[in-house]
């Protein structure tokens, strides 16, 4: 501090907070350092820190009679994990729930966000912003509950199915799919709208100048422009699928995904150990999909 | 801007708004169907409602259990959106105006506890609490929250920053401002509305979350989601739950009412 006020009129307080200033403003090192400190701490030391923990838990064992954790490193979880037939069709079923969500949002988001972005007029466009907006902000778990309304015995899908003889889904994997869908859909639409936005028009002109018909276009110039949109879209809707037990538990009747075997065995279990174990399945298959999503370059637009 | 003539058939036109009516259609019957359920007197909501009532509203208004969670949703969602208003600046600070070593993976370690599955950083931090002796309760369920809502504010405050680039801040300092004048009277008047936006989404993904809430509250201390997963499957509770469910989609509407008109496009940005 003293090389820093040398030569200043050494007015306390005032000058105290122009000699930091001044000071932090000659030593970058510091600045930086005192910003990344505290969200560094967080994220690091205890964001990291709990997941390396929780990592490690999965090498350790709960005693049968009394419940309590066993500090005893063994494969045990991971072998059971890995043997039981069962595990493995919830995991396909999970990574397979996972990729139809994020296929169906984005097919429907890609016509919905081209019109948005290429067709409607200025005003139309800010009011569909506005409107996908807006139930997002509308309860997660409120959304999941009224698709349990809509697709209940009673509910109105099949009501509305009945004069054509057919019947709804009613609550299964089908359901799980929809409502997931149904949920993420606007995490998938916001980003394939703002890569569209950024994509010129001129472009689309050029490609119909030389001859290319709609589908052509949509094909060879849209789609490459947008992979990056797409796979930051697919992030989310991904991800949020694989962690999701409760549109599972509201929907699903009785199907099991990867995030309920984790989610009952801390619940009714009360076994953290094998939780942990089961939650590395999850862990790995996002991993793998940013660390692929990053080189796509995509990240940036997340 | 308003209509473009000639890259677009009328044909591809059409069917692209049709699509894109449908689509809104979906969102929405849902959210409406639960609404008009509230007032539907059978209490097992088969459609068409069978009559009119407002008993179930004021049975909710008057539920105890819902009162008090709804206010630990406000006060965990206040408590996650200061923190994370904090840590979010100061990293995107950071990240937007220093080259260093590791700069890309703070953008990655941001991002990672929203990328990673919610039950993996529930159980993670669970264990955490668990084995540093916390008390589960609201300082649980504030510390799981902001750990999320870290990279709302970032990724806000980064687009605005980069957006601003550096040369009001030099201007200012070349000008014999400090740091701290600089930042008070040149670049948080600049980014306020970016950290309205980034607080705003913040507290909405804090009040709706349950995912990491289920493995950080005590079963003493319920947020209004965990209340409602827990009587969801209580037909005696249906009504109520309906009509709490009823208030929040129609309450949703505040917020985006007030982006709107205090962040303008920063939350119409977000991704």
């Amino acid at each position: 501090m003293t090389v820093a006020t040398a030569g200043r009129p050494r007015v306390p307080g005032f000058a105290r907070g122009r000699a930091v200033s001044a000071f932090l403003h000659r030593h970058v090192w510091l600045r930086l350092g005192a910003l990344l400190l505290l969200p560094m701490l967080w994220l690091v030391v205890a964001y990291l820190g709990s997941l390396a923990a929780m990592l490690i838990a999965a090498f350790w064992t709960t005693d049968s009679f009394t419940g309590a954790v066993v500090h005893h490193t063994t494969l045990d979880n991971f072998r059971q994990l890995v043997t039981q037939s069962v595990y493995r069709t919830i995991a396909i079923r999970s990574l397979g729930v996972a990729a139809a969500v994020t296929v169906v949002d984005a097919l429907i988001a890609l016509p919905v966000a081209f019109y948005m972005a290429k067709v409607a007029s200025a005003r139309t466009q800010r009011l569909l912003v506005v409107a996908i907006l807006t139930p997002l902000w509308a309860s997660y778990l409120v959304k999941a509950y009224a698709w349990r309304v809509m697709l209940g015995e009673d509910g109105l899908i099949n009501w509305l199915l009945r004069p054509f003889g057919l019947h709804g889904p009613g609550y299964g994997l089908v359901a799980v799919t929809m409502t997931l869908a149904y949920l993420w859909f606007p995490f998938m639409l916001l980003p394939v709208f703002a890569g569209l936005e950024r994509l010129p028009d001129s472009l689309l002109e050029a490609s119909a100048d030389q001859g290319a018909k709609a589908w052509r276009t949509f094909r060879s110039v849209v789609l490459p422009l947008l992979f990056p949109a797409l796979v930051a879209g697919s992030l989310f809707t991904f991800s949020l699928s694989l962690g999701d037990y409760i549109s599972v538990n509201v929907v699903g009747g009785t199907t099991q995904l990867a995030a309920n075997v984790i989610y009952d065995n801390i619940t009714t279990g009360g076994n953290l150990p094998f939780a942990a174990a089961a939650a590395f399945f999850p862990i790995f298959a996002m991993l793998a999909y940013l660390l692929v999503a990053r080189r796509t370059g995509a990240l940036e637009n997340v | 801007m308003s209509s473009r003539p000639g890259i677009i058939s009328d044909r591809s036109r059409h069917t692209l708004a049709a699509v894109t009516g449908l689509a809104f259609a979906i969102v929405y019957v849902p959210l409406v169907v639960v609404v008009i359920n509230s007032f539907n007197s059978s209490r097992t909501f088969g459609w068409p409602p069978r009559g009119f009532t407002t008993t179930w509203w004021s049975n909710a208004w008057h539920s105890s259990g819902a009162r008090a969670a709804l206010m630990t949703s406000v006060k965990a969602g206040l408590g996650a959106t200061a923190i994370a208003l904090l840590l979010g600046t100061m990293a995107a600070f950071a990240v937007s105006r220093y080259r260093f070593f590791g700069r890309n993976t703070v953008s990655l370690l941001v991002l990672l506890p929203i990328a990673l599955p919610g039950i993996v950083t529930g159980i993670a931090l669970n264990n955490a609490f668990r084995e540093l002796g916390l008390p589960f309760g609201l300082l649980t369920i504030v510390i799981g929250h902001a750990t999320f809502c870290i990279v709302l504010v970032y990724n806000n405050a980064l687009a605005r920053l980069r957006r601003l680039g550096g040369s009001f801040e030099e201007a200012s300092m070349d000008l014999g401002a400090g740091i701290w004048q600089t930042f008070r009277l040149i670049t948080f008047p600049l980014m306020r509305s970016a950290l309205f936006a980034g607080a705003l989404l913040a507290f909405a993904l804090s009040f709706d979350e349950i995912i990491v809430t289920t493995f950080t509250a005590s079963p003493g201390v319920q947020t209004l989601p965990l209340w409602i997963f827990a009587n969801l499957f209580r037909p005696n509770q249906a009504p109520v739950v309906n009509v709490v469910a009823a208030a929040l989609i129609v309450l949703s509407v505040i917020p985006v009412w007030l982006a709107q008109r205090v962040a303008g496009d920063s939350v119409t940005a977000r991704r």
